[in-house]
């Protein structure tokens, strides 16, 4: 029940995302999610795409550092107080958090979790009032 | 003023026999008491009865830094250990650092000669002066501190850091001359500036600038904003510390106390011995050294040495500015660095590929290093945090082992510029105006 994510390590210079925007965009893979963590001389892009062994193939051809991380997607009302409920469950079952990041729009919102425990947490959210994704 | 008329001016016929004498003697002394020397000198089917004046000095054999690493710690010692007051160490690659250690003897021929180096600078018996130089292992800070004991001013031991108390002490104390590097005294400059002082709240006269290259022109500018003299001071901690040879008032040269260290320049590559007015590497023969005399040591250093008379009186052969180094030695904030070391530590993490590239540069008068390492691809992580301690780890290393911060920046895979045939692993961007 959980989705692959690519982490692409990027140096901080003008010009490193849009080379891994172009390289995708050329081989079809479109992008779903995707966030930045950065330090003052490095970034990490974490992406979710729509065909991740293909965009993990062309990037390392392009000679990027490409990884595969395991992660939970799920979805929950877009309303005031759903995600507060969601993380609630996952505290009281001490479930650290790594990572998230979500967009909302319309009725729904999209959540990408990074936990530390991949298997106790996916147990939790079935619990919650949310839809748990599997396949793009 | 001269502090020694009688060996810094003497004739040259005289100084000849005198460092024929010494040679002599010299070499009699490490056949017997250093295996390193006499198995060379053995294999070449040579004797200290070979050798008569100076000019045999080009018979004998070479020593490298290679050689004194091979050795650690105590195997190119003369004197026996109960002999040895001191030792120093200067920074090596791969975790052996040089041994030197030094008599009682040592020690006062260090003191006279530095005392030469700092009377030729103008300071005497009424000055105080600042030690600026690192204490510790390093020859730099208790070299010019024994010097200016020796000479009879007032010796203020401040080390390195701390500029502010320092620029506080200098006021307060009436500090007249200073003895560190050039960059740290463009740095001492800058503190005094930012503090709203200039050089007319300040009494300095004299600096004596060392343990890096410098130029004319970063001469002019420390000259004109601590409102002092500055003169070239070199040494080097296998042929004793600071006070192997020093500018004078003239300012042609740096004069070279050649009764106790006998230099030539050889070819870098042939080896064989070139004339005075050539450029080419530096050797040294300690004549009078009793702890760890060297002989023919190599300092890889590219220069020229001038014979005449030099108008402050003095005779002693002189040696113009270093321009370079024969190996890929580094001098970063005084300290010197291999990249060697570098990639050794490197080679020992296994998150990183074996490539790396250095990349030196000057900021506010600070020199700056950056160490470039690409991570294995095995290694790159999700994890930030994880990332970042790999950086910390290389990091901490490096300082250890160079002595010095180097900042780490982790770059993509394949981004270091790989070089055919000589690895160039070094980007020098600071420009010695």
């Amino acid at each position: 029940m959980t989705i692959k994510q690519l982490s692409i390590f990027l140096e901080n210079k003008t010009g490193r995302i849009n080379e891994v925007t172009k390289i995708l965009g050329q081989h079809g893979i479109n992008m779903h999610a995707f966030s930045m963590a950065e330090t003052t001389d490095f970034g990490i892009l974490r992406l979710i795409v729509s065909e991740v062994d293909k965009a993990v193939e062309v990037l390392r051809k392009a000679n990027f550092a490409v990884m595969q991380t395991d992660v939970v997607w799920i979805t929950c009302p877009n309303v005031a107080g759903s995600l507060s409920h969601i993380l609630d469950h996952l505290a009281e079952q001490h479930i650290f958090i790594e990572y998230m990041y979500a967009f909302a729009e319309g009725d729904q919102a999209n959540v990408i979790i990074r936990p530390n425990d991949i298997d106790l947490c996916i147990l939790v959210l079935k619990e919650c009032d949310c839809n748990i994704h599997h396949r793009l | 003023m001269i502090w020694n008329p009688y060996k810094e001016c003497m004739s040259r016929d005289e100084m000849h026999a005198l460092q024929s004498k010494r040679l002599q003697k010299l070499v009699t002394y490490v056949y017997h008491n250093v295996p390193f020397y006499r198995n060379k000198m053995q294999a070449m089917n040579l004797s200290p009865e070979d050798i008569h004046s100076i000019d045999d000095i080009v018979k004998l054999p070479f020593t490298t830094k290679q050689d004194l690493r091979d050795n650690y710690p105590y195997g190119l010692q003369a004197a026996p250990p109960s002999e040895i007051v001191r030792v120093h160490a200067s920074s090596g690659t791969t975790g052996n650092p040089t041994i030197v250690g030094y008599t009682r003897k040592d020690l006062a021929v260090w003191s006279e000669v530095m005392t030469r180096a700092l009377t030729a600078y103008g300071i005497t018996r009424d000055d105080t002066f600042s030690v600026s130089y690192g204490y510790g292992l390093f020859t730099g800070g208790l070299g010019a501190h024994y010097g200016v004991e020796n000479l009879g001013a007032t010796v203020i031991p401040t080390s390195t850091g701390n500029t502010e108390k320092h620029i506080r002490l200098i006021r307060d104390l009436q500090i007249t001359g200073i003895a560190c590097t050039p960059s740290y005294a463009l740095y001492l400059a800058e503190t005094l500036e930012k503090m709203g002082l200039t050089k007319d709240d300040i009494s300095l006269r004299v600096g004596a600038f060392g343990a890096e290259p410098w130029t004319e022109n970063m001469r002019k500018e420390i000259e004109e904003r601590l409102g002092l003299k500055g003169f070239n001071l070199y040494g080097l901690s296998e042929i004793m510390g600071p006070g192997v040879s020093y500018e004078c008032e003239v300012q042609d040269g740096s004069h070279i106390s050649e009764d106790h260290f006998y230099p030539e320049i050889i070819h870098p590559e042939t080896l064989v011995q070139l004339p005075h007015g050539q450029q080419g590497e530096l050797v040294f023969t300690t004549l009078t050294k009793e702890g760890m005399p060297l002989l023919r040591y190599r300092t890889k250093d590219l220069c020229t040495l001038y014979d005449g008379q030099c108008a402050c009186g003095r005779t002693s052969v002189r040696m113009g500015r270093i321009i370079g180094r024969s190996d890929d030695m580094l001098i970063i904030r005084g300290i010197n660095v291999f990249p060697s070391q570098v990639e050794s530590v490197i080679l020992e993490m296994p998150e990183f590929e074996p490539q790396y590239m250095l990349v030196v540069d000057r900021v506010n008068n600070l020199d700056t290093l950056q160490v470039q390492v690409e991570v294995r691809r095995d290694f790159f992580g999700d994890d930030i945090g994880r990332m970042l301690n790999m950086k910390k780890a290389l990091s901490d290393k490096l300082k250890s082992v160079l002595s010095i911060s180097a900042d780490v920046k982790l770059m993509e895979p394949g981004s270091i510029e790989r070089s055919q045939g000589k690895g160039k692993h070094v980007i020098d961007k600071r420009k010695l105006v």
